[in-house]
Order: C-alpha cells, then structure tokens, then sequence
C-alpha cells in the first residue's frame, strides 16, 4: 500500500475536486456542484482512510515518506510523511469537510460552486500543512490557505464581514512572516537545508534559539489563538458563515497547535524549556480570564469563539509540561474539540438558519418546538463542558493529571475552567433551550430535517466513542509522543 | 586618416541593428497605412520583435563578448534580460491594441514606432559598457516615452504628466551625467570595466568618487522611482494611457535594473560598502512610503505607482546584500535573487495592467477601484485572474510573487542583515492591505454595472495566460531561478 503517493492523493484529490466544481460555473449548476462537491469531499476521505489502516503504530517515525526536489536552487524538496501526531489530523480534516459541504447544503444559494470549492481547496491545502515535512512547503501550504477562508468569511459571512476578513487575514500574515524569516534563519544555520527533519537535529546556541522559538511563537500564538492575539478569532467566528465557523474551529486552530509540536519543541527544546514559563502562563490566562470572558457573552457564536479559545489553552498547557500524558491529553482534547466545537457551531447555524439572530436572548424554550434538536445540542454542550462520557472530558483530564503532577497551583488554576466552561456551555443551553417558548419566531420552529440528523449524529457518535474508548487514538500517538519527548529532553546547545 | 579603422564585431549588437533597421521600415510603412489599417503596422511590430528574440536566441554565445571598441557587451545577462524584454514588450503591444484602437489620437503608427524605439532604448542600456552607451541608451528609452505619456494630446491629464516626466527625468538625467563626468575626473575613463580597473588598483581621488557615486545612485534611484526620488511616479502611472502606463511600468524596470548591475556591480563594486548603505536607506524609505501612500489611493493606477515603488524598494534590498564587509561570496546568490524579482514583478505588473486595460472600453477607463466591483459576479474566470495577480503582488503563496520575495529575503538574512528582514517583512505586511482591497471590491462587493467584459478573444486568452503563469511559475520557480543564476555566474 505505502508503494502509492497516498499523502499526495490526500493532498490534491480535494484541491483537484474542488477545481472541478468551481468549473461548474455559476448558479444555474448549483445542484451538480453541490453534487460534485459532496463527491469530492468523501472522496477525500476515503484516500486518507489507508494512512490510519496501513499505519504502523510500533513506529515513532515518519511513515508513508514521499520525497521529490522541487526547487534545487534552494534545496527545496516536496518532502511529505506523517507520524502519530499528524496522521489523525488528516483525517480529521477530511472528515469535517464533507460535515462542511453538508452543512451549506441548502443554506447557500449564492455562488454555490465557489463556496465548494474553497472549502475543498482548503481542505486540501491544510492537509498539506499537516504532512509536510519541508519547512517552506509547510509555510507555503500555510500562507496559501489563508486566501480560501478569507474569501470565505468576506463573501458569505455576516454584516461586519469585511472588517472580520481583513482582521483574520492581516493577524495571520504577520504571524507568518516572522515564521518565515525563522525559517530562513534555519535555512542557513543548517548549511542550506529546509528539511525539518534534519532541523531537529541541528545544534543552535541558546540565544538564538530564544529568538527562534518567539518567532515561531508568534506565528502559532496567533494561529492557536492564545490570549493576548486571539482578538480576531471571535470576529472571525461571528461573522464567518457556518461552514467558515467549523473548518476555523474544527481544523484551522489546531495548526497553530501542530506547529508547537513540530517546530518549537524539537527544534529549539532549550529554548522551549526556558520559556515553558511564559507558555503555560499565557495558556492558564486563557482557559481561566477567557472562560469568564466567555460567560458574559451575549452572542452564541461569540461564546462559543471564546470557549474554543480557552479550551485551546488546555492543549497549550499540555504541549509546555513536557510529559506524555500531557502532550497525548493536549492532541486527544485538539481531536476532540475538532467533534465537539464543529457540532457546536453547526448547532447554532441550525438555529441562525431559522431565527436569523445569534443573540441569546432571542431564544429560550426551544426544547418544545426542537426535541431532537435539543437533545443533541445537550451532549455537544456537555462535551464542550468536559462531562465525563464525551470526548471532552478525556482531553481535559488528561492535561490535568499531567499539571498535578508538574504543579500543584496550575493544576488547580486549569481545573476551575472546567467549572467555568461548565458554567458559560450550560447557562447557555438553559437560556436558549429550556424555559417558555420566548416569542413568535421560537414557536414557528421546525424540527432539525434529515441532513442536519444525520450530521449531528454522526458528530454525537464519534464524540462518544472518543469518549468512551479513546484507545485507538492514543494507542497511535505514542510512539511519536514518546520520540518527541525523548528528543525535546536533549539539549541542543553546544 | 582611416588607416586604423576596423569594422567592429557586429554579431553581438545584431539585435539592436536589426530592430533599428525595422523601425525605420516601420515608419516609412506606415506613411502609407491608413488608420483603418493599422493592424498592418501592429503586425509588422509584433515580427520585430519576435525576430529580435530569434536573433538573441541564434547568436548568443554565452561568453562575455565586447565590441564597439568596448562601449558595447554582450553577454548571458543582458541576453536573458533583452529576452524577457522583447515577451514583455510583446505583451504589452498586445494589451494596448485594443485600448489603442478605441481612442483616435494614439490610434497612430507613431505609437508602434515609438515604442520600438524605446525597447531599442532599453536594449542599448543593457548592453551598456561605456557612460555614454548608458546614457544613449536611456535618453532613447525617456524620450521615446515622453512622446507616448502625451501622445492623447487632447487629455490635459496626459500632457500635465508628460511635461512632468519630462522636466523630472531630464533633471534625473542631468544628475547621472553630473555622476559619471565626476567619475570620470577621477578615474580618467567612461569605460565601465575599464573604471572597475581603475578602482582596483586604487589611486583614484576618494573624495571625488563618492561625490560622483552619490549623483549616480540618485540619477538611478530618479529612473527606478525610489523614494526620495519618486515623486513622478505616481503622476505619470496616473496621467499617461493606461497603455502607456503599462509600458513605463514594466518593461523599464528590467532596463532599469541592469544599468545599476552595470554602474555599480561592474563598475563601482570596490565602492560597494558606499553605495550599499546609500540603497539600503532608499530602499526602506520606497518600501515605508510606497506601502504607506499606496493605501490611501483609489485609483488603480496610482495605487499600482506606489505599489512599484515599494516592489522597487525591496529589489534593492537584493542589491544592497551583495557585498558583506569585503566578502563578496554572496553576491551571485544576491544579485541572481534580485533579478528574478525584477522579472517576477514585471510579469506581475504586466498582468494588473493589462487588466485594467481589458476592463477599459472606448469613453471609459476603468482605472478606479471601484470599477473592479462586483468583477466575481460578471465574470468570475477574470475576477480569479486578477485575485492571482494580487496575491502575487502580496507575497502570498502559491504565487511567483511569494518566490520572489522569498529569494530577496533569503539573500538578506544570509547577509547577516535581518533587521532589514524584518523591516521588509513588516512593509509588506502593511502591502499586503490594499491588495487585499482590490480582491475585495471584486469579491465582496456588488457590482455597479452588470454589463458583461467587452474585450477581444484574444486579449482574453493572453491575460488569462499572464495569470496562470503567475500561479504556474509560482509552483514552479527552479527553471527561472536558475536560469537568472547561471546568467549572473557567466557574465559577472
């Protein structure tokens, strides 16, 4: 199986689908686009499926390897392979792009093939970052798929779009840049390669490395986000279509994460060591001053953007704890909040779709015009609220036990978010779902139809199986946990 | 008397004869064409050129060949940079027709000729070897140009911008000759290589040197339209025909380019820590003002002026890396990155205006942000086109544009030099703001007019191919960016 360039297809069959509906051309074929696009999606997930069966879970290594030089001139190469930490992002990725093409299915009606199509490119490109092994295809796949979610948000979001879309593009871009010169720093450290493979192997003294890790901070801090430079994601959120709110949930947060664990740490560990202080300090403000920024919230989405914020600092905090448990509970809860957050906000475009407002106080007694729709709502709330049984739980907890064990005191800060996301996730669902039926637009509610079943079901069980038997998702990150581990405890200096 | 005269080698200048010979022809031809016929003249332009590039092809030899009692050199450089001159002219002649065409007044053979003047202009300045080659080459090139920016002689707009380039690039020109007749003083000789000797073996009166360097760098940084120097910019991308426009706005900058290869890398390189500080300060002030002014603009064209000055600035940057205290084991990675920018930000620029020109129609110019608006919902194919091209122009990846900058940066950081680096990078960070503006008024805004683009098939076809080069050489960088390399190593 591994003779086939199976990363590749992972790679292009989206992008090359996603340029086949775009030829679709205007609305007129809206039908055969959605159609085309729908195809390509799960097509798309179906190339990924032999990188999980055909992976070899006794192997810390990079697995499925393809290289190929793509421009000699800098000792550029196509250099693609993934381990135990990116395998289960790919297909994440793949998975919540058909969940995506379903969840526009009849909510757009404007430039349906376009909407597709920078979905799958997307998702195409992203599954690039996550398998490059090549610092400047990363970067290139990472700037590149800046342009799809920017035309996202500004074309078919909300009022405030044009404002968000330029917020989230510019916020990226500088974050990105300082990567770059990062990059190119390495570049010439290492004697001309941009294999990051061989980065991690590259000795650097300390004070470059400092600087190294805060150029690499910065581009992921903004990417994860992490309080202070989280300022564009509600924004973004807010006025992002549906399918915008889940891939930047879902997926595009979590390359921010990705890249602490595939640059920072193994390629400059002292530096990582040296300022795990200000890491995990940025990551406790997120998850405690966040989740109480995210209880005043008096927009849906808003709350949501800001829990996704504070639940992101957990994987913050269990990457600078330098423990296994740590590390595995911070990728289990970015795997999770991939289901649960993607759920959450398809929850609420559900219920945007039919009331047209995000505001709180527009809803309340939606339990009696939505039944179904409630009860699912419920077990995504209380995922997101860390209930044990769900996937969230699983995540958090595992960060947890790892802070004890590392400190006391930030073991203790990091486990008062679980009362507040407790808090924020189910005061929300009991002012939007419980009570009188609130106005007229509530009691004209209809019930959630069969697409919008069958997503959320879908979500509701993967969350429970995270939830209850997260088995074979550690069971595939451990031998790559272990082999960063070992590496980021070697110091580089020489 | 003429006892010692020796025909010189013409085979490394056949180019250049042969193109004067067709525009002489052409002119002569033309008398005789009606304006109802000028397709003839086009034509007949268009093979000018395409043999010009024939000739270039068939006679390079890939040594450094001088001639003309060396006034005159031929080698890979200047054979890679005139050939990407004459597909950038071809181009460019191609984009103009139409717009030519629908306006009486620059519907003229003059135009053709003019403008194949210029590319001689253009040619001679990259063959430079001599002072007075350089300055020949670029008194054929200005004067040629001034005549296009007025040739809409009823356009106040057009002849306000002319006598502007005029009077600015004559004093521009002054200041270069100013340089060189100082260089000269303390040299004893106008030939390129032969003050390069000069240097070398030292001597030379300093003080008079860097006096000279200092008029030289500021009559180059007048013609490459680098900020303090950039003050025409703006007014004569405004002013002139949009097709005109497009001319000065790409093609010169390859000329542009070799002439400070020629002056500086050839000839003042032992001077190299003067003039590299000299180009660092003009290049991060370009890159600070052009970035800055370019936001504030709503017209295309204007915004497209600044936009140049920054791309000009960051080129320099190239330049500037050469040479590190002494050590010039950088140079051909420096200056080989700054000549694949040049030529990534000519095919870029040609792209953006050729643009405008295709959304222009008779009576209607189409130079304004805000007619872009709403372009995705009248024809989506062009409204990706031009978003390619402004991503491009961004530095944004999968683009020829990301490529380019990245090989100037790298230059720049293995120089040693990264707060430059750093500034470059936030400049651009500020550029890549009124990019997005234009992809925005395409995409995120209704349009003004629904009527459909007007533009001829193949018009249509020759952009469309301009923007996916942009895509395709950007995924694609090597063949370019090594064929820039492998010019540099056999000509420097």
């Amino acid at each position: 199986m591994s003779n086939y360039p199976l990363i590749s297809l992972a790679i292009w069959t989206p992008i090359l689908a996603g340029l086949v509906v775009l030829a679709t051309g205007t609305d007129r074929n809206a039908p055969l686009a959605r159609m085309l696009a729908l195809a390509g999606a799960i097509l798309g997930l179906l190339v990924t499926i032999p990188l999980w069966t055909g992976f070899d879970v006794a192997q810390g290594g990079m697995q499925f390897v393809e290289l190929k030089t793509w421009i000699p001139r800098f000792n550029i190469n196509y250099h693609l392979g993934v381990d135990g930490i990116s395998m289960l992002f790919v297909l994440l990725n793949s998975f919540i792009t058909i969940i995506v093409v379903l969840a526009g299915w009849e909510v757009i009606q404007q430039k349906v093939a376009q909407y597709n199509a920078a979905f799958l490119i997307m998702s195409g490109l992203m599954n690039g970052i996550f398998t490059s092994l090549d610092g400047i295809l990363f970067y290139v796949f990472f700037e590149a798929s800046l342009i799809p979610m920017y035309l996202i948000i500004g074309v078919w979001g909300g009022p405030n779009r044009v404002y968000a879309a330029f917020k989230f593009f510019l916020y990226t871009l500088f974050g990105s840049l300082l990567f770059l010169l990062a990059l190119m720093y390495l570049f010439i450290q290492s004697g001309g390669s941009f294999s990051i493979l061989e980065w991690h192997k590259l000795p650097i003294a300390l004070g470059a490395q400092i600087w190294i890790f805060l150029a690499f901070l910065i581009a992921f801090a903004v990417k994860v986000p992490m309080w202070p430079v989280h300022t564009w994601l509600p924004d973004a959120h807010v006025e992002a279509p549906t399918g915008g709110s889940i891939v930047l949930a879902a997926i595009a947060l979590k390359l921010g994460a990705y890249g602490f664990l595939r640059f920072s740490l193994p390629i400059v560990p002292d530096a990582s060591h040296e300022l795990s202080g200000l890491v995990i300090a940025l990551s406790l403000i997120a998850v405690v001053y966040i989740g109480f920024v995210a209880l005043v919230q008096t927009d849906m989405k808003k709350l949501v953007a800001y829990s996704s914020i504070a639940h992101m600092g957990f994987v913050t905090l269990g990457f600078f704890m330098f423990s296994a448990m740590g590390i595995e509970g911070a990728l289990i809860q970015m795997l999770s909040h991939g289901f649960v957050s993607g759920a959450m906000f398809f929850c609420i475009g559900v219920m945007y779709d039919r009331v047209h407002s995000r505001q709180i106080a527009d809803y309340g007694g939606v339990v009696n015009t939505m039944p179904k729709f409630a009860a699912l709502f419920m077990l995504f709330s209380m995922a997101n609220a860390g209930l044990p049984a769900t996937s969230g739980f699983v995540g958090e907890f595992m960060v947890i036990l790892a802070a004890v064990k590392f400190n006391f005191w930030v073991a203790f800060a990091a486990a008062t978010s679980l009362i507040v996301g407790a808090a924020y996730t189910l005061w929300m669902y009991k002012r939007v779902i419980f009570g009188d039926v609130a106005n007229h637009h509530v009691a004209e509610l209809s019930d959630i139809n069969n697409r919008e079943f069958l997503i959320l079901g879908v979500l509701a069980v993967c969350t429970l199986w995270m939830g209850l038997y997260p088995q074979p998702f550690t069971e595939v990150m451990h031998a790559s946990v272990n082999d960063l581990l070992r590496h980021v405890a070697t110091s580089k200096i020489q | 008397m003429f006892d010692n005269f020796v025909v010189p080698n013409l085979l490394p200048a056949a180019p250049e004869l042969f193109l004067a010979a067709m525009a002489l022809i052409i002119l002569l031809v033309d008398l005789v064409v009606k304006d109802s016929r000028r397709t003839v003249t086009f034509t007949l332009t268009q093979i000018a050129l395409v043999g010009c590039a024939a000739i270039q092809f068939y006679t390079s030899t890939g040594e450094v060949v001088y001639t003309f009692s060396n006034m005159f050199v031929d080698d890979l450089m200047s054979d890679l940079l005139k050939l990407f001159l004459y597909m950038t002219m071809i181009i460019v002649l191609f984009y103009s027709r139409g717009y030519v065409l629908d306006r009486e007044a620059m519907n003229k053979g003059e135009y053709y000729v003019l403008a194949l003047f210029a590319t001689l202009g253009m040619m001679v300045m990259i063959s430079a070897n001599h002072f007075v080659t350089i300055y020949m080459g670029l008194e054929l090139l200005s004067l040629s140009l001034y005549a296009m920016v007025a040739m809409n002689r009823d356009s106040v707009v057009s002849t306000e911008a002319a006598m502007k380039y005029f009077v600015l690039g004559a004093l521009a020109s002054g200041l270069l000759l100013y340089g060189m007749s100082m260089i000269y003083g303390a040299t004893g000789t106008l030939e390129i290589t032969g003050v390069a000797e000069k240097l070398y073996g030292g001597g030379a009166n300093k003080t008079l040197l860097v006096f000279g360097l200092v008029f030289l760098v500021s009559g180059l940084a007048f013609k490459l339209g680098v900020v303090p120097f950039h003050m025409w910019v703006p007014d004569v991308y405004h002013g002139a025909p949009t097709s005109v426009t497009l001319l000065i706005g790409s093609a010169p900058k390859l000329a542009a380019f070799a002439i400070v290869m020629r002056l500086l890398v050839n000839g003042l390189i032992t001077m190299a820590a003067d003039w590299q500080n000299m180009l660092i300060i003009l290049s991060v002030l370009s890159m600070a003002v052009g970035n800055l002014a370019a936001i504030a603009q709503t017209n295309l064209k204007r915004m497209l002026a600044y936009s140049a000055i920054s791309h000009m600035g960051f080129m320099l940057l190239g330049i500037t890396t050469g040479v590190v205290s002494g050590d010039a084991r950088y140079a051909l990675n420096a200056y080989s990155s700054a000549m694949f920018y040049v030529i990534a930000y000519v095919l870029m620029t040609t792209g953006s205006f050729g643009m405008i020109l295709m959304m222009s129609r008779a009576g209607f110019e189409a130079d304004n942000i805000e007619d872009f608006k709403g372009l995705n919902k009248r024809s989506p194919w062009f409204a990706g086109i031009m978003l390619m091209l402004m991503f491009s122009m961004a530095g944004v990846p999968f683009f020829i544009g990301f490529f380019a900058k990245f090989s100037v940066l790298q230059a720049v950081v293995a120089a040693g030099y990264m707060w430059l680096a750093i500034v470059a990078v936030l400049f651009s960070l500020i550029g890549a703001f009124y990019y997005l503006r234009v992809v925005k008024v395409m995409y995120f805004d209704a349009p003004v007019d629904d009527s459909p683009l007007t533009a001829s098939t193949d018009m249509r076809l020759l952009i469309s191919a301009n923007g996916l080069a942009v895509a395709i050489l950007g995924m694609f960088p090597q063949v370019i960016m090594s064929l820039c390399a492998y010019a540099l190593l056999r000509s420097l």
